[in-house]
């Protein structure tokens, strides 16, 4: 059995080396053709990029996707240097009308998106000629990999039970060098995913089969990372399966999040893009879906029909009431570890690392400040969004519109959400950006804390202070501190995944929706003692 | 201001010291040479299995200890003049005190066995037993097999640790059955199989003879009372229950037996002297309870009292219904009420037994035989509400209106399987009943 998880790692490594090094493969030169075909099809009018580009690409050498990219930079580089001094230049002679005309030559949109989409026309070689081949040596042996190293666990495990055996004794849970080379894998993929897409060009390709079947098109950088992102939930939901056999919340709970991924957040939107509608995951809510009021987005659903419209109305609704209506009856779980892909992927290639969330009482501290700030921003961002996109201004009580969305966009989005939150999984745990970013998170959070049936009850006196669950909350919630006093956990950032009460040796927490009566209860003196003792001290 | 020194910083001393805190100003020095803060001692085999580190085991973050204004004082006292109210540590000072709390926990028995001093013997009670137990049975190229001789609740916590190295074990259990001095025979029966199920090597009224030692004084193999077989092994854990800590109160003239004497209100024979907690000896036993209670609530119980007393509202220890957990590696067991195994049943105590076909769940409900009483439940594998079984003791439910409302009683997580129809099926059965299962939310019971 150890033998076949052993030969299971080896494969699962081998594909993720070769995933990874297919970036290296492939020939990006250009023909004056493509180059022409992509020049008139975004309706760019310098013939320096133009010049530029077929100067350094069209060429019978071999380019790797580096050097491409570095030469489509520079060629953009080039040309928007040239019409930027020719607008200074006619500034300068104050000849208005000419140094107008200039504007239209400049080339707009980000370097490597524009990179990205030249070389996903501009690539050749061993990946795009053999793109099932490639397919079965990346993901298809990850996932055999990983699926033999995982599946012995049924018996490797023996009997149900928590198994947390040796947790804190490997390299790669305890944050040793395995866990920080992990956390550099994840940066660096997030870096390329983000802000270096034409880098990855070749995963594209290998999905390309696969995406044209969905949605009737080729698959982009964020098809491969939504591809993934369920591949590498299946997989660790496998993993949760065996390792949580015995509790059925957690088997329904994985099971939930992986529905809502795989359908709500893949297929439909997939779905829906071949036939022509705009792709709307329809169970990411605003401010967490921190877009959705965006100009483009109001504008391409205005324009999408009937459609367009019901998802307007839908996601506006799905914020204002039925969030916070299921987070009164059920608590935020119903969201963060029930639905949310954020926190799906958090409970799948998470759970190995929820252990590291800090518990001490400054990060709680750090916590209420920057999640909340957050929330704030994002909704200043949204209400100047909106001003501007109702009166046609530019900014609103001195914040400039398109500012604010692109830092938004950059800081929240990209860096925190993605290259934060899931890069630093393996040292930081599997919920940084659930706790200290989510916007949506900070807001239910206040519904839960304040008006919600939602609660861990302690079980009377029955605690050992043992800190298994305080250990094994991803949102870094002493739950101890409570359960030794006998208390009711009720937390604004509790997420309710239910580990706590899984991993308790003495069976003293039980996550519950329950009359909202009593639901605080601080005790000083717990049950068990002297009743007179009891009531003498409990009742202030 | 009066200055009250607690010797032993576990469960017990620093619930009586987080207690005082919150209703004095009194200077508060809590003594201790195990450990600079305070843990969980019942945490220390999830150090060893790797679940947790021993940071994890201590329940408040170091800086609460000043902030309370609680005095730390790393040290072993190895006198007391009760006369002149001082303390003399082993390392040469000396502090004194207005009130003093001995609460100075329990050390494993020993019955002088031939070579239960040697190295890699030892029980698993203190923070340096962990340490020591990382040296001798770190893994299985170093320990090849262990021994463990008792088969009480720490017994079986050690098997289980050893067990998540890969180390074999040799359980050793005086005993016919495990732990059947306290659990009635189908419980017992159960925890055999689900040990063995674990690859333990379980040798049930099965003695210890003596603890053979090898040329450096280390433990190299053990033998047998009853058969003189002759077990190799690296490790051997002393289990056989645990006794007050209070060796270094001797020469003092604090009055002991097995532990400390205390009246009901705690107080030892000298005034200003209290003992609390797992080395405190009741004079005279409390209801069912034995003199001596070497358990983690009890100690918190008597923290939680002595506090009061302390602080100017003297406060009998008057413990509620009797309560207790455990694990059973896999298996969780809860108990509420009285539940006799065999060996100190009185005769009016009837039992009803109920137990899942999959052999991981059981259940006991002990009643009065003549007038139905419930007396006390122990429930294996099921978790069970405290705070419904506290009330359904206090209003002395029959067994029959316990059973009808056991749902409301059930703690398991949502969407766990629920066991009450069958039973109550079981039970019907048995007794030619006609109970009928009621869903009423608890709450709504006591209303």
């Amino acid at each position: 059995m150890k033998l076949i998880k052993y030969i299971g790692l080896a494969i699962f490594l081998l594909g993720l080396a070769i995933f990874s090094g297919s970036i290296f493969l492939g020939n990006f030169s250009m023909t004056n053709t493509q180059v022409d075909e992509y020049i008139s099809e975004q309706g760019i009018k310098s013939d320096i990029f133009s010049k530029e580009l077929k100067k350094t690409l069209v060429t019978e050498e071999q380019i790797n996707i580096f050097e491409f990219s570095s030469a489509v930079r520079k060629a953009l580089e080039t040309s928007n240097d040239y019409y930027d001094k020719q607008i200074a230049k006619y500034n300068a002679e104050k000849n208005w009308a000419k140094k107008g005309e200039q504007y239209q030559y400049k080339i707009h949109g980000k370097p490597h998106t524009i990179s990205y989409n030249l070389a996903k026309k501009a690539g050749s070689g061993f990946v795009k000629e053999n793109i099932v081949l490639m397919w079965w040596l990346t993901f298809g042996l990850g996932i055999i990999g990983a699926l033999l190293y995982i599946l012995p666990n049924i018996l490797l495990l023996g009997p149900p039970g928590i198994k947390n055996n040796g947790i804190y004794h490997k390299s790669a849970t305890n944050r040793g060098w395995i866990a920080w080379l992990v956390l550099v894998y994840l940066v660096v993929f997030y870096l390329l995913l983000y802000f270096m897409p034409d880098y990855a060009v070749n995963w594209t390709y290998i999905l390309d089969p696969i995406s044209n079947t969905l949605n009737g098109g080729d698959a982009s950088q964020w098809f491969v990372y939504g591809f993934l992102y369920c591949v590498i939930m299946v997989v660790m939901a496998v993993r949760m399966y065996i390792k949580y056999r015995h509790n059925k919340y957690q088997i329904m709970r994985t099971t939930s999040v992986l529905f809502f991924q795989i359908v709500f957040a893949f297929l439909i939107p997939e779905i829906m893009a071949s036939l022509n509608m705009p792709g709307y995951d329809f169970k990411n809510a605003f401010p967490l879906d921190y877009d959705f009021f965006f100009e483009w987005n109001i504008k391409n659903l205005t324009e999408s029909g009937a459609i367009g419209l019901f998802i307007l109305v839908w996601g506006t609704i799905l914020t204002i009431i039925i969030v916070p209506l299921m987070v009164y009856f059920f608590g935020k779980r119903w969201y963060c570890s029930w639905v949310c892909g954020c926190g799906g992927l958090a409970e799948t290639l998470g759970d190995p690392y929820r252990q590291h969330s800090d518990k001490s009482l400054k990060a709680w501290k750090l916590e209420r400040w920057v999640v909340h700030s957050v929330l704030l921003i994002s909704i200043v961002m949204t209400i100047v969004t909106l001003y501007c996109y109702f009166t046609g201004a530019k900014s609103f009580i001195g914040i400039n519109s398109q500012w604010i969305k692109d830092s938004y966009s950059f800081l929240i989005g990209a860096w925190f959400a993605g290259v934060i939150g899931t890069g630093f999984y393996p040292i930081f745990g599997n919920r940084v950006w659930c706790r200290f970013g989510c916007p949506l998170a900070a807001y239910l959070g206040l519904v839960q804390r304040f008006k919600s049936r939602f609660r861990i009850t302690t079980n009377g006196g029955q605690c050992i202070s043992c800190g298994n669950c305080s250990t094994y909350c991803e949102m870094g919630i002493d739950v101890r501190a409570y359960a030794q006093k006998g208390e009711n956990i009720v937390r604004a950032s509790c997420v309710g995944c239910g580990v706590c009460s899984a991993v308790c040796p003495r069976g003293v927490l039980k996550l519950e929706n329950d009359s909202t009566k009593g639901r605080i209860n601080p005790n000083d003196i717990l049950l068990g003692n002297d009743v007179n003792l009891m009531d003498l001290v409990n009742q202030k | 201001m009066e200055h009250i020194a607690i010797i032993g910083n576990g469960i017990s001393g620093v619930t009586l010291a987080r207690h005082i805190r919150k209703l004095s100003d009194k200077k508060i020095t809590l003594i201790s040479a195990e450990s600079d803060y305070f843990f969980s001692r019942t945490a220390l085999m999830y150090v060893y299995m790797g679940h947790m580190k021993f940071e994890h085991t201590q329940p408040y973050e170091n800086w609460f200890w000043k902030k309370n204004n609680i005095e730390l004082k790393k040290g072993f006292v190895n006198e007391i003049d009760t006369d002149n109210k001082v303390l003399h540590f082993e390392e040469g000072d000396q502090i004194s005190y207005d009130k003093l709390v001995i609460a100075t926990g329990s050390k494993p028995n020993k019955f002088g066995w031939p070579g239960e001093d040697l190295k890699g013997v030892q029980g698993l009670y203190s923070k340096q037993d962990l340490e020591h137990l990382e040296i001798y049975a770190p893994n299985n190229k170093v320990c090849k097999r262990a021994v463990i001789v008792g088969g009480g609740l720490i017994g079986i916590e050690l098997a289980e640790m050893l067990n998540s190295r890969n180390i074999p074990v040799t359980f050793l259990v005086r005993e016919s059955s495990f732990w059947n001095g306290v659990l009635p025979e189908g419980e017992s029966q159960m925890i055999n199989r689900h040990i063995k199920n674990h690859h333990i090597d379980l040798r049930l009224s099965t003695n210890l003879k003596e603890i053979i030692s090898d040329d450096n004084g280390k433990v190299k193999s053990i033998i047998i009372e009853e058969t003189g077989e002759e077990i190799p092994c690296d490790f051997v854990g002393l289990t056989a229950g645990v006794s007050p800590n209070i060796s270094f109160l001797k020469e003092s003239e604090i009055e002991t037996n097995k532990g400390v004497l205390v009246n009901r209100f705690l107080e030892t024979n000298i005034k200003d002297v209290y003992a609390i907690g797992d080395c405190a000896e009741q004079r005279e036993a409390i209801g069912n309870r034995r003199p001596i209670e070497a358990v983690w609530y009890t100690g918190r119980m008597m923290g939680e009292t002595l506090a009061q007393t302390i602080c100017g509202n003297p406060t009998e220890y008057k413990p509620g219904h009797w309560f207790n957990s455990a694990k059973f590696i896999d298996i969780e067991y809860q108990t509420y009420g009285w539940v006799n195994g065999k060996k100190g049943k009185p005769d009016y105590e009837a039992h009803f037994h109920w137990k899942h076909d999959d052999d991981t769940k059981c259940i006991t409900i002990a009643y009065h035989r003549d007038t139905n009483e419930f007396l006390g439940i122990n429930t294996f594998g099921i978790r069970l509400r405290h705070e419904v079984f506290d009330k359904w003791l206090t209003k002395k439910w029959t067994i029959d209106k316990v059973l009808k409302h056991l749902q409301a009683a059930n703690f398991d997580p949502e969407f766990y399987k629920l066991h009450e129809k069958d039973i109550i099926k079981k039970y019907n059965q048995n007794t030619n009943s006609n109970i009928e299962l009621s869903k009423k939310h608890w709450r709504k019971l006591f209303a």
